[in-house]
């Protein structure tokens, strides 16, 4: 039973990232309707920022707060500067300067921090809680990693739920030419949509740097794992994704506990083949018309 | 404003040409829509109606000609400009938001609305909060004005097509909009739908001080609501008048009904 409960809460932490790097792609998506394969390599960019400052003695929450920042600039940048020419073009498009992007990223920062793998540390402990003298494994940092993709979850819900700018954002993202007519300037919260999941990846990347270690090509692995809890969610859905990424983080953890270790990323596809099979728009999905 | 900007009309065509390739889609249009007028632009498939609403949306740009908005030229405007001008236009195919409630559509027109700033809107603020109430106050108010208060928390698909174009038109007044161009308002409506928003246009007019352009092919409806009417044929203004004098217009019933036989 403790190794069940153990299983599950390694699962939501790991989860809870999957969580973000999805809330991450899924922001871009609804509003450009194009899938981000840039996001790992932007999530790196911002944590090496990170780990620069913290290296050179910085707090570890001002560290955290520049990446976010850089992850807004970032975001926006790539969007005005390389999404928005090919906006009009082919999806297809879209997606290979996207890779273009992540490339050189890698190759930018391969350049200004080298290639070796750099320790990033903890927010909080990591020693594990230990409640009625059992040991769990289930951090402060944990704890740490789990608020804060919820908050900002939260945060995303809130804006697109109840605010007239998310409004606008859910508007501009469903009928562009519509929205320009109504005095939307559609164009900006494109680059709006965009920063800000560039900034929920800079917060992935931050709480995901401590176990992974930073290194250029280090997140890769974190995409194909964030993009399968996307789409489990359904690919629209903020509170999607996140499910999406609880789901995946779960089932991950009980087949390397009860099964093996070396069958992960087996198991990942055969969770999103299964859930592709049996709702083919995501758990979450709405509605279902698609341009890709 | 202006001195010309108060006696100018609220909007103006002037030699409007446009050409896709080689068809002349529009051939030097000139028109007005004095303040609170309602002028109907009429004419059969293919003169150039919805050209002629694109070119005052700034969807196609003329070759020659201009446009003014209170006596000043629109120089290289966009869709999005045309809020702040105070002109709001409806969709020959509604262009409603399926994913948003009947509620939020009418929000999202809402644009000239003061706005939260982004970090309070983000950070969910109680004077972001605050504004998002007013607005969707104001946006059940206009649902309430146009009879359809209850239809708020429904996605607009669930509602009847004549409700649906009523939502469009809710979306539409939001802005507190001085013209408002309605593509085709009529299309699909029944005959009860439409006298029913005659008399809703008529009263919004007279309570608003509203200026209207609308493209319509139901000519009983153009007819009973317009002041002034023009007729498009082949992109060129072939009449212009009262409903009364178009109506009896040589060159409008040859349009129509083609060219009258030659006695023989």
């Amino acid at each position: 039973m403790t190794h069940f409960l153990d299983l599950t809460l390694t699962g939501v932490t790991d989860g809870a990232v999957y969580a973000a790097v999805a809330l991450a792609l899924v922001l871009i998506w609804r509003s450009t309707r194009v899938v981000n394969f840039a996001q790992g390599g932007m999530a790196m960019a911002t944590t090496f920022v990170a780990w620069d400052l913290v290296h050179h003695g910085h707090s570890y929450w001002l560290a955290a707060l520049a990446a976010i920042g850089v992850g807004l600039v970032l975001g926006a940048a790539a969007e005005r500067l390389l999404i928005r020419p090919v906006e009009r073009a082919a999806p297809l498009n879209a997606v290979i300067v996207a890779l273009g992007l992540l490339v050189l990223l890698q190759a930018g920062a391969g350049m200004i921090w080298g290639g070796q793998l750099r320790s990033y540390p903890s927010a909080f402990g990591i020693k594990g809680f230990k409640p009625f003298g059992h040991q769990l494994l289930f951090s402060p940092d944990d704890l740490f990693m789990v608020a804060s993709v919820a908050a900002v979850m939260l945060l995303l819900v809130l804006l697109f739920r109840f605010t007239p700018l998310g409004l606008r954002m859910r508007a501009a993202a469903f009928a562009p030419e519509v929205s320009r007519l109504l005095g939307i300037r559609v164009g900006r919260l494109l680059t709006l949509g965009w920063a800000l999941a560039a900034a929920v990846g800079a917060v992935a990347g931050i709480l995901i740097a401590p176990t992974t270690f930073v290194g250029p090509s280090q997140f890769d692995p974190i995409l194909v794992s964030g993009f399968t809890a996307a789409v489990i969610g359904g690919l629209d859905s903020p509170v999607g994704a996140v499910a999406g990424g609880i789901t995946l983080g779960c089932a991950l953890s009980y087949v390397a506990g009860y099964v093996s270790t070396d069958i992960g990323a087996f198991a990942a596809f055969a969770v999103l083949i299964t859930v592709l099979m049996l709702r083919p728009n995501g758990l979450f999905a709405g509605h279902a018309e698609r341009r890709v | 404003m202006s001195a010309a900007g108060t006696s100018a009309p609220l909007l103006e065509l002037r030699d409007v040409r446009v050409a896709f390739g080689g068809l002349t889609a529009l051939d030097g249009v000139s028109l007005a829509v004095p303040r609170g007028r309602v002028v109907g632009v009429i004419g059969p498939n293919g003169a150039g109606k919805t050209t002629l609403f694109n070119v005052v949306c700034g969807f196609v740009r003329p070759d020659s000609g201009e446009v003014l908005v209170r006596g000043e030229p629109l120089r290289g405007h966009r869709p999005h400009h045309l809020a702040a001008l105070g002109v709001a236009r409806t969709l020959q195919g509604l262009g409603l938001f399926g994913q948003l409630t009947v509620a939020e559509n009418v929000m999202a027109g809402a644009v000239r609305a003061p706005r939260a700033g982004f970090l309070p809107t983000l950070l969910a603020l109680p004077r972001a909060d605050r504004r998002e109430r007013d607005l969707r106050a104001k946006a059940l108010a206009v649902l309430d004005r146009l009879g359809l208060a209850d239809a708020a928390d429904l996605p607009p698909g669930r509602l009847p097509h004549g409700d649906q174009k009523r939502v469009v038109l809710a979306r539409a007044l939001i802005a507190e909009p001085a013209l408002l161009l309605l593509d085709e308002p009529a299309a699909g409506l029944s005959t009860a739908e439409i006298s029913e928003l005659t008399g809703l246009l008529a009263t919004l007019r007279a309570a608003d001080q509203l200026s209207v352009m609308l493209v319509e092919h139901h000519m009983d409806f153009v007819m009973g609501l317009c002041d002034d009417v023009a007729v498009l044929d082949f992109g060129r203004l072939i009449a212009h008048g009262p409903p009364a004098a178009v109506r009896d217009d040589p060159q409008v019933v040859a349009a129509y009904l083609g060219e009258a036989a030659a006695d023989g």
